[in-house]
């Protein structure tokens, strides 16, 4: 995502001169120790500087002045000086822990939030089998995030929340947080995982609904369309490809662009010339490492897809694939959203109606009975897969 | 150089050849050295406790695993080895003192039987891997399952031929040069091939040794065999691994796994294991290296695990820990060697005596903590029962 | 020991100095005089200095916008890792221990070198093949790992990781036998008279330091290798691809890199402890507070590396003792600054340039200390973690404290190297552009850092582009002031006129000798006394600095160097 396309949203109302907004319960008890251990500091930092100066010019080399060496050692100066920091370090300890086991304890009624970090781009898969590249939670509502990271060292950040956690490979790492103000928050990748690190953000990714809200846009979330190109497009989205392949022709992110590559023929890492047709599309979703595309041999190796994807998705994407040989529809594409109106003039739209790409759109009417039970099941097979491999 | 032409000014040290000009006696001289070499010693244990603390971690995580694992380890090699370091920390410890007395000739002759030793610690070592290495018995990455069929260990692998041809190179060598000393009738000379020579030879020796307590071992039970067979046959009654397998030969086993692995994908998901699922991190790696990692099948609860540990992928981590820690400690074993060749050549020059002793010394220190360190490895990883 | 000794040794003739007693690039390259090494090394750390300070420079362009000014995402990585590596590495860590350090601890001691010269010059070369193996590897197709190699990105990614590795096991080398061979030369070849507490505080920082590069580095060596091992032949020890762990890597990496942030600071205080008192006239306050203190801090240093992983995941309890060590260290920091400042208290406090520059360092160095409260309380560090509030934190202590520091240093002992005075005008002027450049380098990043910018970003969003701004401004300026301060050294060499044995009053032994001392450091084994005793000392107009004036002592030993039995 461009970060110049985003409008400037300077100076939040909430935000002050050293803290983002506060939304979250944390905010309110770390603030005020950050303000704390300031004062603190300035009234050290001042007493010292003060001191310096003062010698400085008392002191100073200057005929007609001795200096008196004898001032070597002073038992109670020292003691104090050695005393009064100590007590001061041990409350500032304390009170630290005392937030920080607050931070690590999640009340025993939470929102349970699967998240998976990968390069460069973050997964939250909710209650309901929903799966979604933002992070969308209600108000009020204490939130529970179990983070697994596909690849290398990640960290979940919000710094209206200040919460921050790494994301471990070969671990699950839980964390908490209560979010008190509704609105959109930031959040970025705080551990260094590569090339794209600084574009691992999302921005105004955090959304805290109100739980109304939040209920609506969850199943609105769960539903994909039905049209496989749309489906397709809607898998792209949400699984991750996106932060990977471009739907621009030739443009290289990381692996090798989407656009126009549908039936091509290529040269894999051996040499071999291949067709880049429905099989390939399969094994290289199930078996990435298998047939790599020439020239791409150094870049960051691709997940598999093995066990998180079922065959319709697989056909759904290759639909999508396909589809992205058309021009209308890579245009269509290119804004980085497949609008209703763009999906019904290319004859990808539901039936009835078509399914949202953006979420924060208003929620649709009925989908037909049959259709809406190949979604729902599609998506909550999906979810179990991808837990179990995680 | 400035050194010299400086040290030639000071005519106060002549009758001590070997004082260094910044020193003012040979007790400093002394102390200093010993000194330097105690905080190498514990540079040295430092560097070698970082690979303990790992071997500490992922024991305490994994029992079972290096339960297992530990098996595939010779311990009656394991034992030789330690009597041959023990033996050559022994005559160390008499050169040091032949060093002292300025006894030239025992201090040769100490010196030679610890290079000996310590070239037959290696030839018995490089049995010990390279019998492991046909086995699949690699670090991590590369450890091939003990549960797959396949046509393993049959006599000498090729690779010892590959790590024989260096100490067949110095038999060469120091044979030609030790002859030539001998015509030309070059005591000093001949002092020095000699004892390399022979040194070289030690490591073929260790290697008959090495071979003869191989075979000893794979005649009274079957060898590491028995161990696969074993716990194959323990597994019998899941068909699905069995069939899956013991189709294939042993020179595709990617190609069998790789079966398996997509076999037995689905089990792995309908199953929720719990500790199984978190040691699938994984699952982002390409399925052709997933051999130690994904490629189980469901295991009957109660049933003996072994297949199960092997394949869970700690077995790999157990040999990679045992590689890098004999590994390092063989590398300075042959560290050893280089400084001990230079104490040879030393002695041979006679440059040792009551007051000037200190390599001799602190080489032995070294070596004591080498001969250690293999001491502690040795219960650490050939005695876990 | 006499004091009529010490005036031998100051009358010989010029043509005598280590500088010039051989000729020919030979007498240079394979010296064992721990002077021309540690001059080699000054040469060495400066260069490295250089190319890291240029990188960083570049790194604060591309920041002036949020989007992309000229480098792509994989250059900024690639610039970023090979600022901090160089930095690090090959800067920092060989800047004072290695390079004043070598020159000052035998002059110090009166010896006439290091116990062992010819691991000295091995721990120079093995430094000088680190270096050419870590930048080959950096320059050839770029390493992107960040200077902290975490796994599984340093075993995946596609950059040179196994050569940058081996560079910096080298380099570690290096640093292992510097520090076993000050440990062994400062313990065994101190002079008759001078006890552990008669030493200056230069060399108990030294100690310390070395105290840990003996005791640290091999770990960091052991982990380096692993972390080869584990490219070459997948191991999978730090990978979880074969069950390993990455936080185990973490610890193991901290183990040595948290100690080794005391190797940075240790020597810089210790610079600081003899700059205060000698600059101040006046003892140093609290002598054996400072000395204690620095080995406290070496030992406490050891246990308190978890604290760069307070949000890696560790257990709470765990967190919370780290949180706990984290603090202790603080104390005998805190107390070291107020003890320079009880120095100058009834002192004589002449503002030359190295005094200037000492002062810059309290200034700065209490920022970065106190700005690490923050960090090490568990609550705040949350948030703070691994964003510009860190970046600014460790950039106050290890510029503003070590760089700082180094430079004092380096001025303070400048004529005793060279033989030569530099412009005090220009000194003062660098001081104050690199002290106001610093400032508004860093002190903006305080408030990017709390207000969420995290680190290692090549992009950020808009909001935060003013204060980025602030800090390239800070930055350019800060390196003009460095770019003055070569200026003033380079002037130096050029014009500077003739140096005094003893241009500041110092009281320490290197201040017996002539500027630059001769080969063998001393003619005459020189008389040990009170290292902080400023009363002997006498202004002298005519040369321009400072002699010893004391009562004849009694019957000297004859002139040659003979071994003075103990």
């Amino acid at each position: 995502m461009s970060l110049q396309a985003i409008p400037m949203i300077l100076a939040d109302k909430n935000a002050t001169f050293w803290f983002p907004p506060k939304a979250s319960t944390f905010a309110e008890e770390t603030d005020a120790f950050f303000m704390y251990i300031f004062w603190i500091s300035v009234v050290f930092f001042v007493l010292i500087v003060a001191a310096m100066c003062w010698f400085c010019i008392q002191y100073r080399r200057r005929p007609g002045y001795k200096g008196d060496s004898r001032a070597l050692h002073n038992n109670a100066l020292e003691i104090t000086w050695t005393v009064i920091p100590t007590l001061i370090v041990i409350w500032i300890f304390a009170r630290g822990v005392y937030g920080y086991m607050d931070m690590m304890t999640p009340p025993p009624d939470t929102i349970d939030i699967n998240v998976t970090a990968r390069k460069w781009d973050w997964t939250f898969q909710y209650p309901n089998g929903a799966i979604h590249p933002e992070l969308h939670i209600p108000v009020d509502r204490a939130i529970r995030l179990r983070m697994r990271s596909e690849d290398v060292l990640h960290a979940f950040y919000v710094p209206a929340f200040r919460a921050k956690s790494d994301v471990v490979p070969g671990r699950v790492t839980v964390m908490w947080f209560q979010p008190i103000l509704e609105g959109s928050y930031d959040l970025f990748c705080a551990e260094y995982c590569g090339d794209q690190h600084s574009e691992m953000i999302k921005r105004q990714g955090v959304v805290v609904h109100d739980q109304a809200g939040y209920e609506a846009w969850l199943a609105e979330a769960a539903k994909p369309p039905t049209h496989p190109v749309a489906h397709g497009y809607w898998l792209y989205g949400r699984l991750g490809c996106k932060s990977c392949h471009s739907v621009e022709v030739d443009k290289k992110i990381v692996g090798p662009s989407f656009a126009k590559t549908y039936g091509e023929s290529f040269k894999n890492t051996k040499g071999e010339t291949l067709q880049f047709d429905e099989e390939y599309v399969r094994r290289s979703v199930l078996y990435p490492q298998e047939q790599m595309r020439e020239g791409y041999q150094n870049a960051s190796q691709m997940p598999s897809f093995q066990g998180k994807l079922k065959e319709n998705e697989i056909i759904a994407l290759t639909a999508f694939l396909q589809a992205m040989k058309d021009d209308a529809f890579l245009e269509a594409v290119q804004d980085g959203d497949l609008s209703q109106d763009e999906a019904q003039a290319l004859g990808y739209a539901d039936e009835e109606e078509a399914a949202e790409e953006d979420a924060s759109e208003e929620g649709t009417g009925d989908t037909t009975a049959g259709d809406a039970t190949t979604g729902d099941e599609a998506a909550a097979d999906t979810s179990g897969d991808a837990g179990d491999n995680n | 150089m400035s050194h010299d032409d400086a040290h030639g000014g000071h005519g106060d040290h002549d009758h001590l050849p070997f004082l260094a000009h910044h020193f003012d006696d040979p007790e400093q001289q002394f102390d200093s050295g010993k000194l330097g070499m105690w905080l190498f010693l514990v540079t040295e244990v430092l560097f070698f406790s970082g690979m303990f603390c790992a071997y500490a971690l992922y024991r305490s995580l994994h029992p079972e695993v290096w339960t297992f694992a530990s098996q595939f380890l010779n311990a009656t090699l394991g034992a030789f080895n330690t009597g041959v370091l023990l033996f050559s920390s022994l005559s160390m410890a008499w050169g040091v003192r032949c060093a002292q007395l300025r006894q030239r000739t025992g201090l040769v002759i100490s010196l030679a039987i610890t290079l000996g030793c310590a070239s037959m610690f290696l030839g018995v070592k490089a049995i010990e891997y390279t019998h492991k290495w046909e086995l699949g018995l690699l670090p991590a990455g590369a450890y091939e399952s003990q549960f797959l069929p396949g046509a393993h260990h049959a006599g000498l692998s090729s690779w010892l031929y590959v790590l024989s041809a260096v100490p067949a190179l110095c038999v060469i060598g120091f044979g030609i040069w030790y002859g030539l000393a001998m015509v030309k009738k070059d005591k000093q000379t001949s002092e020095i091939a000699g004892p390399l020579l022979v040194t070289a030879l030690c490591y073929f020796l260790g290697v008959f040794i090495g071979v003869a307590f191989e075979s000893a071992e794979a005649g009274e039970h079957g060898g590491d065999h028995s161990v696969a067979a074993h716990a194959t046959d323990d597994h019998s009654g899941d068909a699905h691994e069995d069939d899956g397998h013991t189709t294939d030969g042993g020179d595709d086993h990617d190609a069998a796994t790789d079966e398996g692995h997509s076999d037995s994908g689905d089990h792995s998901s309908d199953e929720p294991d719990g500790e199984h699922s978190e040691d699938q991190a994984s699952h982002g790696a390409p399925p052709g290296k997933l051999v130690s990692t994904e490629g189980d099948g469901p295991v009957v609860p109660g049933a003996p695990r072994e297949a199960e540990i092997d394949q869970a992928g700690g077995a790999g981590l157990f040999f990679s820990i045992y590689y890098c820690m004999t590994g390092v400690h063989a590398i300075h074993i042959l560290g050893g060697m280089v400084v001990l060749t230079w104490l040879l050549v030393r002695a041979t020059k006679d440059h040792f005596n009551e007051e000037y002793f200190g390599p001799v010394d602190y080489v032995g220190l070294y070596w004591h903590l080498v001969d250690l360190i293999w001491i502690y490895l040795f219960p650490l990883l050939y005695l876990i029962t | 020991m006499s004091a009529t000794a010490t005036s031998a040794n100051y009358s010989q003739p010029d043509s005598d100095n280590f500088l010039i007693n051989s000729k020919g690039f030979l007498s240079w390259a394979l010296t064992l005089d721990h002077k021309r090494i540690g001059l080699m090394y000054l040469i060495g750390v400066m260069s490295a200095f250089f190319v890291a300070g240029i990188l960083a420079l570049v790194i604060r362009a591309e920041l002036m916008t949020p989007g992309k000014m000229f480098l792509t995402n994989q250059q900024y990585n690639q610039v970023f890792t090979l600022h901090g590596a160089i930095m690090v590495f090959l800067f920092i860590i060989p800047s004072v221990p290695a390079a004043l350090g070598n020159f000052l601890v035998p002059i110090m001691l009166g010896a006439k070198d290091v116990a062992f010269p010819r691991l000295n010059l091995g721990s120079f070369y093995l430094w000088v093949t680190g270096a050419i193996f870590f930048l080959s590897a950096m320059l050839w197709t770029g390493l992107d790992t960040g200077w902290t190699f975490y796994t599984p990105y340093s075993t995946t990614t596609s950059g040179p990781v196994v050569a940058a590795t081996m560079g910096v096991f080298i380099l570690g080398f290096s640093s292992i036998f510097t520090g076993l061979n000050f440990i062994v030369t400062i313990n065994t070849m101190r002079p008759p008279g001078m006890s552990w507490f008669k030493m200056p505080l230069f060399l108990w920082a030294t100690y310390a330091t070395s105290i840990i590069q003996v005791l640290a580095t091999p770990v960091l060596g052991i982990t380096v290798l692993l972390l080869a091992a584990e490219r070459v032949l997948k191991i999978g020890i730090f990978d979880p691809q074969f069950n390993g762990d990455p936080v185990t890597y973490q610890h193991f990496f901290w183990f040595y890199s948290h100690p080794a942030v005391y190797i940075m600071i240790l020597p810089g205080m210790g610079i600081i402890s003899e700059l205060m008192s000698v600059h101040s006239h006046k003892s140093i306050f609290g002598y054996r507070f400072i000395a204690y203190s620095s080995i406290a801090i070496a030992l406490f240093g050891f246990l308190v590396w978890g604290h760069h992983m307070f949000t890696s995941g560790m257990a709470n309890v765990t967190t919370i003792i780290f949180s706990a060590l984290t603090f202790t260290v603080s104390i005998p920091s805190a107390i070291k600054v107020f003890n320079w400042l009880a120095t100058m208290y009834k002192g004589t406090v002449q503002l030359n340039t190295p005094m200037c520059y000492s002062l810059s360092f309290i200034f700065l160095f209490t920022i970065g200390g106190l700005t690490g409260l923050w960090l090490g309380a568990l609550s705040t560090d949350r948030p703070l973690h691994d964003t510009y509030f860190v970046v600014a934190h460790f950039h106050y202590v290890m510029v503003g404290g070590t760089l700082v520091g180094f430079l004092g240093g380096v001025f303070h002992w400048w004529p005793k190297m060279t033989g030569k005075m530099f412009s005090e005008f220009w000194g003062k002027i660098s001081c104050l552009l690199i002290f106001i450049g610093f400032n508004a380098t860093f002190l903006p990043q305080f408030v990017l850092g709390s207000r969420g910018m995290p680190r290692r970003y090549a992009r950020y969003v808009e909001e935060f582009q003013e204060l980025h701004q602030w800090s390239t401004y800070g930055a350019f300026l800060l390196g003009f002031g460095l770019f003055v301060a070569l200026g003033v050294v380079i002037h130096s060499l050029m014009r500077g006129r003739k140096a005094p044995p003893n241009p500041w009053g110092g009281a320490t032994l290197e201040w017996q000798c002539t500027s630059p001392p001769p080969y063998y450091n001393f003619l005459n084994p020189p008389a040990v006394n009170d290292p902080y005793d400023y009363l002997p000392l006498e202004y002298r107009d005519e040369e321009r600095g400072w002699e010893y004036v004391r009562p004849e002592a009694p019957s000297v030993p004859t002139s040659e160097p003979e071994p003075a039995k103990s």
